[in-house]
């Protein structure tokens, strides 16, 4: 009853969702939303989505549960992994009934948040002020260069010798990555934009500060948000390499502490979870970033075009 | 073609440049790169003046001092009677002098009113409500009402110049310079985007200086153009075109026109030719 009920909203969420795409298509090519919808079903690209799927499980189905192939002959084939996730009394204990589950999403989320916020809301006011002043610049390009190489994990230790306690690491260890991919984005933001526009700014009276605002933020945006659609992916990698290393939940621990125990299972709900949540990160930034930016959209797509 | 371009021409009373004995030396690690040497040329207030030369012979150079966007190494520019470019002043650029640029610099994050009234706004001269009063009078002139909301990334090239050039205008500057604005276009457009640029000078009288490649562009707009040589570049020779005003494209079968443009043909061949010896002559 309550597997049928999730199951229900899960699938009620998933049609929403594309019916809201079909409706914005339906208006953008001025069809009905019926007439779309079949245009939609029909489309080569969507048969081609659905088949990409269908294969990729279809290979894990034969590979593991039919043929039962040596190399994997330990690992969980997707009915396994589907049923697990979906049963209301997992036999490792984690399924989308319990609390456990949320719990480790919870954390993850939290932290990949706060990292990514971090690294957003120092990242862009240091990319331009790289891009706006050559003397910060030549302070501060040879140390970032130097130190964004480094790999997230090598920082773990220093990160837990200063900071208190293994959380504040973690997150430190996250929000370094998505720094660093976030203030060089801005700096080539900055740099891509064409001096014309400073001297067009110039002409018409703006001062420096107005050129900020009016010419390098708007200029930059467009690479600033490519750096934090980046910056949100390079935060879940990183955070669950921390959590591996260095945590007591979330779902990197989860992985981890599941092949320990070998609930292997577990490892897959645990993985198809952070591809989820990773895709759905990622697709809120650049959501956010079509509202900033609605001269791109309005340049890209064709149809409002005017002619003389 | 329509009646503002038959109205008598009106000329602004300020606006006079003077460009005396300018000499631009750029000096890229040690290498002495001279774009302009002994550069003179006047112009009156309210003149239309078309500069045409061989390329990289340093039009856009002298255009960019004048601007403010380069320094000058010898000589001086005055705008009615004060100077604008000396090697000691730092270069700074102004709205009484605003620039058109060759492939367009409207900001594409901004739609067309956004970009017009940017100059009254941010100079604090108009509050938002009265700039857009005046954008939306201006754009109408030139036959572009309905656009205002529209993003630059979504004109035609025709009509991106076009609202360049009002963006330029309602700062009411002293001089319009114009780096060749209408080279990528097509014929069609081309000539539609000179008839709105006469019509503007004519309802305006505002100084023009205008660069571009075009010798028939140059004489069916301009007072008066100016050949320039190859590099180092100065002013060669300054011919007058005594076409009535207003222009109209009947005009460029006469046979006075035709005599100016073999004129300006014969002067700039000379200088091609010599610009690509020279050009030759560095890469042996």
């Amino acid at each position: 009853m309550q597997t049928a009920l999730i199951l229900i909203a899960l699938a009620a969420l998933i049609l929403g969702a594309m019916a809201w795409r079909i409706h914005k298509q339906a208006k953008l090519y001025e069809v009905g939303f019926g007439r779309q919808l079949v245009n939609t079903l029909s489309s080569r690209s969507f048969q081609l989505t659905l088949a990409g799927f269908v294969i990729f499980v279809g290979l894990w189905y034969v590979t593991v549960s039919l043929l039962k192939l040596p190399w994997f002959n330990r690992l969980p084939g997707p009915v396994e992994v589907v049923s697990e996730w979906l049963s209301p009394a997992p036999v490792f204990g984690i399924s989308i009934y319990t609390k456990d589950y949320y719990t480790h999403i919870f954390y993850s989320t939290y932290r990949a948040t706060a990292a990514f916020l971090l690294a957003t809301l120092l990242g862009i006011p240091f990319g331009l002020l790289m891009g706006w002043n050559k003397k910060f610049y030549d302070y501060s390009l040879p140390l970032v260069e130097l130190i964004r190489p480094i790999p997230p994990l090598a920082w773990v230790p220093l990160a837990i010798l200063v900071l208190p306690g293994s959380e504040p690491a973690v997150i430190f260890v996250t929000f370094l990555v998505a720094f660093f991919v976030t203030t060089l984005n801005t700096l080539l933001g900055v740099e891509s934009i064409d001096e014309n526009y400073f001297r067009a700014a110039k002409c018409l009276g703006a001062s420096n500060k107005d050129i900020l605002f009016d010419v390098v933020v708007p200029g930059a945006l467009p690479y600033i948000f490519t750096g934090l659609q980046i910056s949100m992916g390079a935060s879940w990698f990183s955070l669950v390499a921390g959590e591996m290393i260095a945590a007591q939940y979330g779902l990197g621990f989860l992985i981890w502490d599941s092949y320990s125990v070998i609930a292997y299972p577990v490892i897959f709900i645990g993985m198809a979870t952070l591809g989820i949540i990773g895709w759905a990160s990622s697709a809120l930034v650049r959501v956010v970033g079509r509202r900033l930016m609605a001269w791109r959209e309005a340049e890209l797509s064709g149809s409002a075009r005017v002619e003389v | 073609m329509s009646a503002s371009n038959t109205a008598p021409v009106c000329r602004a009373a300020d606006g006079a440049l003077s460009i005396r004995d300018v000499t631009k030396i750029y000096d890229p690690e040690g290498v002495h790169v001279v774009a302009l040497e002994h550069c003179s040329l006047e112009i009156a207030a309210g003149e239309f003046v078309a500069v045409v030369g061989p390329s990289g012979c340093g039009k856009s150079t002298l255009l960019n001092i004048m601007a403010g966007f380069d320094y000058v190494t010898h000589g001086e520019i005055l705008l009615d009677g004060a100077p604008l470019a000396t090697p000691d002043t730092r270069p700074r650029p102004g709205s009484d002098r605003v620039v058109v640029f060759q492939h367009g610099a409207l900001f594409p994050w901004k739609t067309v009113l956004e970009n017009v009234t940017y100059g009254p706004v941010v100079q604090k001269q108009l509050d938002q409500a009265a700039a857009d009063q005046r954008a939306r009078e201006m754009l109408a002139r030139v036959g572009l009402s309905n656009i205002e909301k529209s993003y630059p990334g979504q004109l035609s090239s025709g009509m991106q110049r076009r609202v360049e050039i009002i963006r330029a205008l309602i700062n009411d500057p002293k001089v319009l310079l114009l780096d060749e604005p209408f080279r990528a276009m097509d014929t069609v457009t081309k000539s539609a985007s000179h008839e709105y640029l006469l019509e503007l000078y004519n309802a305006t009288g505002k100084t023009i200086f205008f660069i571009t490649h075009d010798l028939e562009e140059a004489i069916f707009l301009a007072d008066k153009v100016a050949v320039m040589t190859t590099r180092p570049g100065h002013i060669k020779l300054a011919i007058s075109v005594d076409l009535p005003r207003p222009r109209n494209y009947r005009m460029l079968a006469t046979q006075q026109f035709l005599d100016l443009k073999s004129q300006l043909v014969e002067a700039v061949h000379e200088e091609a030719v010599k610009a690509f010896q020279a050009g030759e002559r560095e890469m042996a």
